[in-house]
């Protein structure tokens, strides 16, 4: 016994401790995996995490390939895809599993963000957690609109051109940040370049250090459940939460099939209808970019229409600014507006199973109206159209904006001691 | 649930760019890429009829005799009008500025034509040009408003004309005996023409859909023994 080294562990083959003596290793598998409890009622919607951080490293494995045949170039850029296309060996699955991922990325995050605003996942002790989020959203908007320029195809290119003018909107700054992003008088091969520094290098980078700290917050302050209830309330005497079980292998083993059922629903779209009838892969695309050949109808990709709608949806001019500088701020502030929840809430409970009705309806209309704006973000703009954008986009305001006072009067049902089924 | 039907419902209508603007009524049409002769047919009726003024700058000669099970040499001496080399790319040397003073509008390289319109718009477009004095070139199409190009099919189909009744011109007829094919050769060959260039914007559909089989297949295997190795594990837990 005198001869074993103090730092190293009884059990765990030679090479596991030689390791520990030097690096954390067993220490952190045990914090991060087979120590880590996850409570045991977590369901469907806890499996969209995982998802993310799966589609996080198809999108940066395939986008490595990818780069290894695009070509940065105004008049190469188009044409360099169309090769991967043909030319490359399986060049046209890397491609395809790639933009199919784009897609697949919003869904299964915009799905993880639901679940916490259904459980209150945002509340306290969690509220870092949820802000570590939104920078992530954010970077994931941009990623994917950077990344939406890099074919040249003519809804690429005016797309952005779309989008880097809506800076312009800004009063007096504005028309030099344009030139700024841009980097030249219009849309160019400069534009092209750094659009093209930025969703490889930078983003990319940017994503992966932040979901890492997503995730060293999500385990220093523990998963919520769906019923919002602390499972670290009730712990038995080893300190182990009575509600909870071993990350490793029992959350493990549920996130490897939910893998599995959910790479047959992208595959089936990725070896079988990868322009998604024109939504995962706009039709104007296939154009190679033409400033003088605008498109008959702008739409940006469908994971951003629900906020276009609602930069549409601002029609007057106000305070001697004009409407689309108002359709600007409307769009940013339904970005990051959810940023702030977990100071709106205001509920004794967290779950959406213990909160009255008014919450209940609050949140329903927000997601229903959230799907129409995603809709009415699509189509080319219409009277009707616009009317009905301005009463979703009131609603979805409305869901955050009023929080405060209908989480304080409604009814609540009290939470449970210890977690239900 | 009925959010969800709600969202299926609104999807279905489609994006407002896939909706097409004319009011020509549309007739169907279905590619089909295990058909060789078709597609070899489609291929030809291209270079002789088309290639002159639209390139396929993407695809290459090579790829499109390999694919469509025409031998090397039988493709250079019939299909390569230009001189080039088996593995250079379909090009022509149409002067895009030159073209565009000729007939309004530089005629587009047609690659990816299908997937930009739709391989139906196309076989309707081949079908539905008719005479039209008020036009530069004295024709007109249907699907195409006001469009440039002539009617570079008009030996084979002969003079198509507008029937028009109480105002309404929704019917074409060809003026018996001015084309070298009877309508049903014409539709035959249109249809080639159209499914030919579907084959050429896509040209890995059918190994996409041959693959992704398999591995759905493959998923459904491992799926069973992951959902089996998950109901092993929790077993020991009870309970929930
Ligand atoms: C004499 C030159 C010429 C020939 C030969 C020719 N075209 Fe065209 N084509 C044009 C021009 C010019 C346009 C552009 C018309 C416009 O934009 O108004 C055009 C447009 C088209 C378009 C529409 C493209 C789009 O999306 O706007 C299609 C499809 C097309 N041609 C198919 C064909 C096919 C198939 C053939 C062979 C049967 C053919 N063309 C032969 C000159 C030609
Ligand atoms: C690249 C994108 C993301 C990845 C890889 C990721 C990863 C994860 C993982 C693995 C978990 C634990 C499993 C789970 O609860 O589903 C988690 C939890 C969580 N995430 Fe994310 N996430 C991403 C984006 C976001 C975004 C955009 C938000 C919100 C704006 C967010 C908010 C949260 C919250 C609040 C939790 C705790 C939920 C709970 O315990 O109930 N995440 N994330």
């Amino acid at each position: 016994m005198e001869k074993t080294k103090p730092q190293e562990s009884q059990s765990g083959t030679g090479l596991m401790n030689w390791i520990d003596a030097r690096f954390p290793a067993t220490e952190t598998i045990e914090y991060h995996a087979s120590k880590y409890y996850a409570p045991k009622n977590v369901n469907f919607w806890y499996y969209f995490g995982w998802l993310s951080m799966i589609v996080l490293i198809m999108q940066l494995l395939s986008g490595l390939w990818l780069t290894m045949n695009y070509v940065p170039s105004g008049a190469g850029a188009f044409a360099s895809v169309e090769y991967i296309m043909r030319d490359v060996e399986y060049g046209w699955l890397i491609r395809y599993l790639h933009s199919t991922g784009a897609s697949f990325f919003f869904i299964v995050v915009y799905a993880h963000m639901y679940r916490a605003l259904a459980y209150g996942s945002y509340r306290g002790p969690r509220e870092l957690l949820w802000l570590i989020g939104m920078a992530i959203f954010i970077a994931l908007m941009a990623e994917g609109f950077l990344g939406y320029l890099l074919p040249w195809g003519n809804m690429s290119y005016w797309g952005a051109q779309v989008i880097v003018s809506l800076f312009g909107a800004i009063p007096v700054i504005g028309p030099d940040l344009m030139e700024w992003i841009r980097g030249d008088f219009l849309m160019s091969e400069t534009t092209l370049n750094r659009f093209f520094a930025l969703h490889v290098i930078a983003l990319p980078l940017v994503l992966v250090m932040l979901v890492f700290v997503h995730i060293v917050a999500l385990h220093h302050v523990g998963s919520n459940n769906p019923d919002g209830i602390e499972i670290k309330k009730n712990k038995d005497e080893n300190g182990v939460p009575l509600d909870g079980i071993a990350f490793h292998p029992y959350i493990t083993i549920h996130d490897i099939h939910a893998t599995v059922v959910f790479l047959f629903i992208f595959c089936a779209v990725v070896f079988f209808a990868p322009e998604m009838g024109g939504y995962f892969l706009e039709k104007p695309n296939f154009e190679m970019a033409d400033p003088l050949k605008t498109p008959d109808h702008i739409a940006p990709v469908w994971y951003y229409t629900p906020f276009y709608a609602m930069l549409r949806a601002a029609t007057y001019p106000f305070l001697g600014l004009p409407a689309k500088f108002w359709g600007f701020v409307v769009m940013v502030g339904a970005i990051v507006i959810p940023a702030v929840l977990p100071w709106l809430d205001r509920s004794p409970v967290k779950s959406i199973r213990y909160k009255g009705r008014l919450s209940k309806a609050m949140l329903t209309m927000f997601v229903i109206s959230f799907f129409i704006l995603g809709y009415l973000g699509t189509q080319a703009p219409s009277k009707a159209g616009t009317i009905a954008a301005q009463i979703c986009t009131a609603i979805y305001f409305a869901y955050f904006v009023l929080m405060p006072w209908y989480t304080r009067v409604e009814q609540t049902k009290p939470e449970p001691e210890r977690v239900t089924g | 649930m009925k959010k969800l039907l709600l969202v299926l419902l609104l999807v279905c209508q489609g994006p407002a760019w896939a909706a097409s603007a004319s009011t020509w009524p549309m007739e169907s049409f279905k590619g089909d890429l295990q058909n060789m002769p078709s597609l070899q047919n489609g291929f030809k009726l291209y270079a002789n009829y088309c290639l002159g003024c639209h390139s396929l700058q993407f695809q290459r000669y090579e790829r499109t005799a390999d694919d469509l099970a025409i031998p090397h040499d039988i493709a250079l001496k019939n299909l390569v009008f230009t001189g080039q080399k088996i593995g250079g790319l379909i090009t022509n040397a149409m002067p895009r500025a030159a073209s565009k003073d000729w007939f309004g509008a530089s005629p587009p390289d047609l690659t990816m034509v299908t997937r930009v319109r739709s391989p139906e718009w196309v076989y309707n477009y081949l079908n539905t040009f008719y005479v039209d004095e008020d036009r530069p070139l004295g024709v007109n199409n249907k699907v195409f408003a006001n469009v440039g190009m002539p009617n570079v099919l008009l030996e084979l189909q002969g003079v198509q004309r507008e029937v028009c009744a109480e105002g309404h011109c929704d019917h074409l007829a060809v003026d018996n005996g001015t084309g070298t094919m009877t309508t049903e050769e014409f539709k035959s060959a249109t249809y080639d023409l159209t499914n030919f260039l579907y084959y050429v914007s896509e040209p890995s559909r059918l190994d996409r859909q041959r693959i992704g089989i398999y591995v759905l297949l493959f998923l459904i295997i491992l799926g069973c023994f992951t959902y089996l190795l998950n109901r092993e594990y929790w077993k020991d837990v009870g309970g929930h």
